[in-house]
């Protein structure tokens, strides 16, 4: 599939347009839950911190720190992209399954069109915009942990600051940014590959956006342990 | 022999091979154990409206979509205008279909698009005609399909014979050498099928090109069939016209095409009125 998807071209005026819907569709369409989930996930991880720390020899600045750490290294590329997998994946299979339950696919086809060229290409393409997304879930993870943790009364503003600037090892965000590039492969392709090869009628394309979810999230979640073992130990 | 008593060899031994546009020979294709075609060989000249009939189950979308690559077949040869298919690249397949139109049973308009936006896809996709030569096209084949104020409305909005139109316009604007119709009058009213059989047969004889039609619908038959195939199980079990249907005594064709008592009395009007 990926090799044909690279054969014959579409005309670039055409492909240029379908990238452009499909960032709005999968990207920016998608910058209001990651919002609104990373900056209360944020909060979240914060409090549970500052509540289990009851020692008071350990500074509370550790507070900004672990969720520091926890966004950047494990929330923001890895959840957020099993989110994802929820979101944009279900959407790309069942978008593509239904044109080939339509038979727009064979129309594609008929008219001499590569017609995965045509529906993956600008996804796969789009999808390289995903790093994007993550840098914002990253930013309000850690905005929506400093809000909770000053609001809630854990630690001072300062005291939090301190905490996400101690130890910041920006290999850490290349290791996140690397995930987030593989996890936007695996989001573009198997729920692509679910709804193109796609047998039979309304049904199978609900059961083909949850066994892309499935998929897409397994093979996230090992690559995940893949890619950690190889980069950070 | 076939069949229908046809020579096997009589497609590659016309001496007309090339002026015909569409040769069939021998096809076969199977799906797992169940053998769908076995073996069918015809041809589909140009300017004609051809019809494959047989009732439902006897293989005719197989066969149109093997015709159209979209199935893979295990024995047999397609060529259009002598180019044999299967020995063409995938990128002359695909240069091949860009002079393909076909219409679908669902007609299978892009969702996303509105009925203008569909209409011009194969020129934005094939041409490289200006934005307004290209609005003309469109607007001109709307005009010929009798869809022009439709031209905003999204798929959705539109009736079913108003998709079927527009599918028909798709497949015509990029002036296309072969046009192929799956049961292009399915689901309509017996007027709006009329409408879309006449104009089919119109757009075959106005652009000289070869139609080829599956159909179950009698009225079809009678109406456009200027070339009939009926398969039977697969198999083709007739070829003729809509003149020689009337006359024909070939049991397996007048138990499917009289099956009615309406089209028994048709029929029997028809030789009465030959006597």
């Amino acid at each position: 599939m990926i090799v044909e998807m690279f054969r014959k071209p579409t005309k670039w005026s055409v492909m240029k347009q379908l990238i452009f819907k499909d960032i709005d569709d999968l990207i920016i369409g998608s910058l209001g839950i990651v919002a609104f989930i990373s900056f209360f996930v944020g909060g979240v991880v914060t409090i549970q911190t500052a509540l289990n720390i009851d020692n008071p020899l350990i500074p509370k600045s550790l507070i900004g720190f672990a969720t520091r750490q926890s966004i950047i290294l494990e929330f923001a590329p890895t959840f957020m992209s099993i989110i994802m997998a929820g979101k944009v994946g279900s959407f790309i299979t069942s978008s593509i399954g239904t044109m080939r339950v339509t038979e727009q696919i064979d129309a594609l086809e008929v008219m001499g069109i590569n017609s995965l060229n045509y529906l993956v290409f600008p996804k796969f393409i789009a999808l390289m915009f995903y790093p994007f997304v993550i840098s914002i879930s990253m930013f309000l993870g850690i905005f929506g942990g400093m809000i909770a943790c000053v609001y809630g009364g854990f630690a001072s503003l300062d005291e939090y600051i301190l905490g996400i600037q101690t130890q910041f090892d920006p290999f850490h965000v290349t290791y996140a940014f690397v995930k987030t590039i593989v996890f936007a492969f695996v989001l573009a392709t198997i729920p692509s590959y679910h709804g193109y090869y796609m047998k039979g009628g309304a049904l199978e394309v609900g059961k083909a956006s949850t066994t892309s979810f499935v998929w897409t999230s397994v093979v996230i979640i090992l690559l995940n342990y893949i890619l950690t073992q190889m980069l950070l130990s | 022999m076939d069949q229908c008593g046809n020579h096997p060899f009589k497609l590659y031994t016309n001496p007309n091979a090339f002026k015909l546009m569409i040769e069939v020979k021998n096809l076969h294709k199977s799906f797992g154990n169940t053998e769908v075609l076995k073996g069918i060989s015809t041809l589909f000249e140009k300017g004609k409206t051809n019809l494959i009939i047989g009732q439902s189950g006897s293989g005719k979308t197989v066969f149109i979509k093997c015709l159209l690559g979209l199935y893979n077949y295990e024995d047999g040869v397609i060529s259009y205008d002598g180019k044999v298919f299967s020995e063409l690249s995938e990128d002359q397949k695909r240069d091949l279909r860009s002079d393909i139109g076909m219409v679908f049973q669902g007609s299978a308009l892009f969702d996303s698009m509105t009925i203008a936006e569909n209409v011009m896809f194969p020129l934005k996709m094939f041409s490289n005609q200006s934005m307004s030569e290209m609005k003309d096209r469109v607007d001109f084949v709307l005009k010929r399909v009798d869809l022009i104020d439709a031209h905003d409305k999204m798929p959705s909005e539109a009736s079913g014979g108003m998709q079927k139109r527009v599918a028909i316009a798709r497949a015509i604007v990029n002036n296309p050498k072969y046009l192929f119709c799956d049961e292009p009058n399915s689901g309509l009213d017996p007027k709006t099928a009329i409408i879309i059989d006449n104009l089919i047969k119109e757009i075959t004889e106005e652009y000289d090109i070869t139609t080829v039609i599956n159909s179950h619908d009698m009225n079809s038959v009678m109406e456009i069939g200027e070339k009939i195939v009926f398969l039977k199980n697969g198999l083709k079990a007739w070829e003729g016209s809509k003149e020689t249907i009337f006359k024909t005594d070939n049991e397996v064709v007048t138990d499917f095409v009289y099956s009615s008592e309406l089209m028994k009395k048709v029929r029997q009007m028809y030789i009465e009125e030959e006597q």
